[in-house]
């Protein structure tokens, strides 16, 4: 590396470089060696200094109040340790983004034992035959090796499917009436001037009944997604099963999820189309599209991700539901394929039904059922992810290339 | 600068309203127009004729009503809540606010670009372009030679032709616009109306934008707004000067070719604007 030669002072640098300069490579905020082991010692001082705190000086105890005194503790020693090396603002600086760090790992922590919990407990039970057989024939003396969660994997799939083909396209289309439609609105009749012209106040009071019915619905939205899930399974068992006689059978079990999917995914949805710039409405409309083209063609595509994500914040809101569906399918110990008729299992309910039962064995189906079930839930986040950050044209492109989707217009 | 010989007026074949004669339509006259915002009038029977294959400039300070004129050109301004105006604006001698007449049609035939580019983020290049005709339901037999015609027009085929199914939002600004003026070329309109399209723009690529209206003129009746006098001086064969003044809403205080407004205008008020004294 050749190093130019120090300017004087005062004088341009010259114009002229004869010598190629190296690049060398600069990172003015890189985390340096010093920067780590300055971050370990600390670490280890305040480990030493709560070890001698507890168990030399007072006679604390216990392993959550040691790791909170050593997190203090090591916060306290990195300050004062950067402090006097870097100044009183880099230190603060320091504190905080490890504060900051700190909170990200504590809410990781809580996820990671519960995971990890599930694993121990249930990882030994799961395999092909316990993914592809239901309880039939599973006697009372049988090891927990013997039937598996087949019919409540069905079961729960189906449930969740129906009320997602329930419950979604109903909470889009709210959603884009009370973006599209409703938000427009807002005129207010009162405020024309004296002399204003017949449209102008059928044109207001048009925008405020639209208005006024947006708030009315949002209201409700509201509401809805306030109601404690076990009221709306009460609201199904009472009404559809029980009052016009429907019995107990999976579609009653999807009709209670739908209800809590259908506010949940409207109220993202909602804020989703938020974000879409009204620029490219003026856009659309512009080029002599109509409204419902402008949202069908423009809106949603530009909020694909978005919406697709609503979705599935909608679905992960309801795929571990328990207790509207204890009250509304009933329960089964065998595969029921039909949602339409029987009733069926769900993995919420087989995991709720089998940690009660005073065998080993099924406790240790219900600890392998709760795995199944948030594998699930894992497998539709990320098939959800891949189709929400699908390249636009692609998903069409694979659906054409597959012969799924219809022929377009301009071909 | 090189102007193309005039194009038959629908190369693509996809305007409903070609065969005309050979005649390129887009003859549009605003008559006695006045808009009205929530009741509050903001112009005032503003007269003005826009004639086949000539540019006018509007031109005035910001809140003037241009924008808002602009905008009843193509039945843009209906879309704002509590809306309204009067008076007649006629496209070939026809009043594109009668009965008989439908909103998305003479948007169709009266195209326009934004102020700001707005290319559709979830598109491709190519179906930006093709957007316009898609939302119509317009059958298309060849659509490459209609992109490629389209972004030629708009002069940024050259720039774009290997990379078609780039998103339109990775194109930078200028070229962004560009792509706005095929988008709204390729539904082949008789007028095109530009809202300040270059005020986002850095200098070439304005310059760009104005010899791709020195290309089209001739097929399509441009109206565009700008407050940059020495583009208006530029691109424009004629000027409108709009005002709003304390108690008057927006109006044109004066409107001629070109060389009249800018050299030898008959209002003091022009003359104090187009030299930079006030606005």
């Amino acid at each position: 590396m050749t190093i130019a030669p120090p300017l004087e002072l005062g004088r341009p640098a010259p114009e002229s470089a004869p010598e190629p300069r190296s690049l060398s490579r600069r990172r003015p905020r890189g985390f340096s060696k010093a920067d780590l082991s300055l971050l370990v010692v600390s670490g280890l001082s305040a480990v030493c200094f709560t070890w001698f705190l507890f168990y030399q000086l007072t006679v604390f105890s216990g392993a959550a109040g040691f790791v909170i005194t050593s997190i203090l503790a090591f916060l306290g020693i990195y300050y004062l340790a950067n402090r006097q090396l870097y100044g009183r603002m880099a230190a603060a600086d320091r504190v905080i983004a490890t504060l900051v760090t700190l909170g990200a790992v504590a809410v990781a922590v809580p996820l990671a034992m519960i995971i990890g919990f599930l694993v121990e407990r249930g990882y030994h039970l799961i395999s092909w035959h316990f993914l592809t057989t239901d309880q039939r024939g599973v006697t009372q003396l049988a090891p927990a090796s013997t039937g598996g969660v087949s019919h409540a994997i069905v079961g729960t799939l189906e449930q969740v499917g129906l009320a997602v083909v329930m419950g979604a396209p109903a909470g889009v289309l709210t959603a884009i009436f009370l973006n599209e439609v409703g938000k427009k609105a807002g005129g207010n009749p009162g405020a024309l001037p004296e002399d204003a012209s017949l449209f102008a106040r059928v044109s207001a009071r048009r925008a405020q009944a639209l208005f006024l019915l947006a708030r009315a619905i949002r209201v409700v939205i509201t509401a809805m997604s306030a109601i404690p899930s076990i009221v709306a399974g009460l609201f199904i068992l009472v009404v559809i099963v029980l009052g016009l006689g429907y019995g107990l059978r999976g579609l009653a079990g999807s009709l209670a999820l739908a209800i809590l999917l259908l506010p949940n995914i409207c109220r993202t949805t909602e804020e989703v189309l938020k974000v879409v710039h009204g620029s490219l409405r003026e856009a659309s409309l512009a080029l002599g599209a109509t409204e419902w083209r402008t949202v069908w063609s423009v809106v949603l595509p530009t909020a694909r991700t978005g919406v697709v994500t609503a979705v599935l914040l909608g679905i992960a809101r309801v795929v571990g539901e328990t207790a509207p569906l204890l009250l509304t399918i009933g329960s089964n110990s065998v595969m029921n394929p039909n949602p339409f008729a029987g009733q069926q299992e769900s993995l919420p309910v087989f995991v709720y039904t089998y940690r009660g039962l005073s065998r080993q064995a099924d406790i240790e189906r219900a600890f392998a059922a709760g795995l199944v079930l948030v594998g699930l839930v894992l497998v539709l986040f990320v098939i959800a992810r891949i189709v929400g950050n699908l390249r636009p044209g692609s998903l069409q492109q694979l659906l054409r290339r597959l012969h799924l989707a219809p022929k377009e217009a301009l071909s | 600068m090189t102007i193309a010989p005039p194009a038959p007026p629908d190369p693509a074949g996809t305007a409903s309203t070609n065969g005309r004669g050979g005649l390129s339509p887009g003859s549009l006259v605003a008559d006695e127009v006045s808009a009205w915002f929530s009741g509050r009038l903001v112009l005032e029977s503003v007269s003005l004729e826009m004639p086949k294959s000539l540019v006018t400039a509007l031109i005035g300070p910001s809140g003037c009503g241009k924008s808002t004129f602009l905008r009843i050109l193509n039945r843009m301004h209906e879309v704002v809540p509590g809306a309204e105006l009067g008076g007649q604006v006629l496209l070939d001698g026809r009043d594109i606010y009668s009965a008989d007449m439908r909103a998305t049609e003479i948007r169709k035939r009266i195209g326009m670009v934004f102020q700001k580019p707005n290319p559709f983020p979830a598109m491709t290049i190519e179906d930006n372009v093709l957007s316009g005709l898609r939302f119509s339901g317009t059958k298309v037999r060849n659509k490459k030679a209609v992109v490629q015609e389209m972004l030629e027009r708009a002069g940024l085929w050259n720039e774009v032709k290997n990379r078609l199914r780039a998103l339109g939002g990775e194109l930078s600004g200028g070229q962004q616009q560009r792509l706005c003026i095929a988008r709204a070329l390729a539904v082949g309109p008789e007028v095109l109306l530009m809202d300040e399209p270059c005020s986002a723009l850095d200098p070439s690529s304005t310059r760009r934008i104005e010899e791709t209206i020195a290309e089209i003129k001739n097929d399509v009746t441009v109206v565009i707004v700008t407050h940059n006098m020495q583009q208006a001086q530029r691109v424009a064969d004629q000027c409108a000067f709009f005002l709003a003044e304390e108690n008057r809403p927006g109006h044109i205080v004066e409107a001629g070719t070109t060389s009249q407004i800018f050299e030898n205008p008959t209002d003091e008020r022009t003359a104090d604007y187009v030299h930079g004294r006030f606005g």
